[in-house]
């Protein structure tokens, strides 16, 4: 294991922590966004360019964005916190720990299956390869992916747009 | 004999000649990287370098800089009228709806990088399945300009 894995890893985990149990949400998104960065520092490790790439263009520049947006959309004034009883804070901790419990069941009998460095191929995740498999392998699912992306756009104009005549603030 | 070249007409061909050969080198040949992660190294030099001058130059101005408190100072706003409310009030869904339409092209961008980057290696095939691609994604375009979502001085 090498010193910057460790140290990316050491930040991941401590970032991850923050955005856990940072009390203002504005500071949870800022650690979330330390958080991507070090994920994009493990693709790089694991040689996957174009992921590391994406991760911050789309993850770190846009889906933060929203994230914020949505934070700037509650209502976070002190006073208006809500404060959960105690029933639910227990159910909470019962279903978190539930889920634990399952992962770790789960992960506990994998055997991670070594690579072989003859026929191991560094390359894999470069922008060409990718773009290779992407549009000759999988160009249906491509082009799927673009029916997805109108369908929520149409979703979010439904949505969001107030049409003449509708109440507004 | 053959007349010398004159010294600019020769400076200009031997800029075109190399022009040229450049042009052909980036246009055709693709070299055949083998990128390593150590080869990022440079863009860890250029990020430290980034995050060093901010700091430098945050501490340098707390250090260089004139400090007066008083609460006229401290306000948030120096112009001279008093702040009422606070900062977290709801904002409008206007700004939320063009945040999720910019995150959409985005997405949209980012399947172009692999497309540009193998436009020759694809071929027909290609250029077919990205205008395709395309053409979904501006019918929505259409239909969000239709909407007027874009448009901000009708309420």
């Amino acid at each position: 294991m090498s010193p910057l894995f460790l140290f990316l890893s050491f930040v991941a985990l401590l970032s991850a922590l923050g955005v856990v149990l940072a009390k203002n949400p504005v500071h949870s998104v800022l650690f979330l966004i330390l958080t991507f960065f070090t994920l994009s520092g493990h693709y790089l490790l694991l040689n996957a360019q174009f992921l590391a790439a994406v991760n911050i263009i789309v993850y770190a520049g846009a889906i933060m964005v929203l994230f914020l947006f949505v934070i700037m959309f509650l209502n976070l004034n002190e006073e208006t916190e809500p404060h959960k009883p105690a029933l639910a804070k227990f159910a909470a901790a019962i279903a978190g720990g539930s889920l634990l419990l399952i992962l770790v069941a789960a992960m506990r009998n994998v055997n991670p299956v070594g690579y072989d460095p003859t026929s191991f191929d560094s390359q894999i995740g470069m922008v060409d390869r990718l773009g290779l498999v992407l549009f000759q392998q999988y160009a249906l699912p491509f082009e799927l992916a673009s029916i997805l992306l109108l369908a929520a756009m149409v979703g979010s104009v439904m949505l969001g747009k107030r049409e003449t005549g509708e109440r507004n603030f | 004999m053959r007349p010398k070249p004159v010294g600019a007409t020769f400076a200009l061909q031997r800029l075109l000649v190399l022009l040229r050969s450049n042009l052909t080198a980036m246009l055709l040949v693709l070299p055949a990287a083998n990128y390593q992660p150590s080869d990022y190294l440079p863009i860890l030099i250029q990020f430290g370098l980034a995050l060093a001058f901010v700091a430098f130059a945050m501490i340098v101005s707390h250090l260089v800089g004139p400090k007066r408190n008083s609460t006229v100072k401290d306000a948030s706003f120096e112009c001279g009228i008093e702040s009422v409310g606070n900062a977290r009030t709801p904002i409008s869904v206007k700004y939320f709806l063009t945040a999720i339409v910019f995150v959409l092209f985005d997405v949209e961008v980012i399947f172009m990088y692999p497309w540009a980057v193998n436009f020759r290696a694809l071929g027909n095939d290609g250029f077919i399945a990205m205008i395709l691609f395309m053409f979904f994604l501006l019918a929505g375009f259409a239909y969000i300009i239709k909407k007027g979502i874009l448009r901000w001085n009708e309420a």
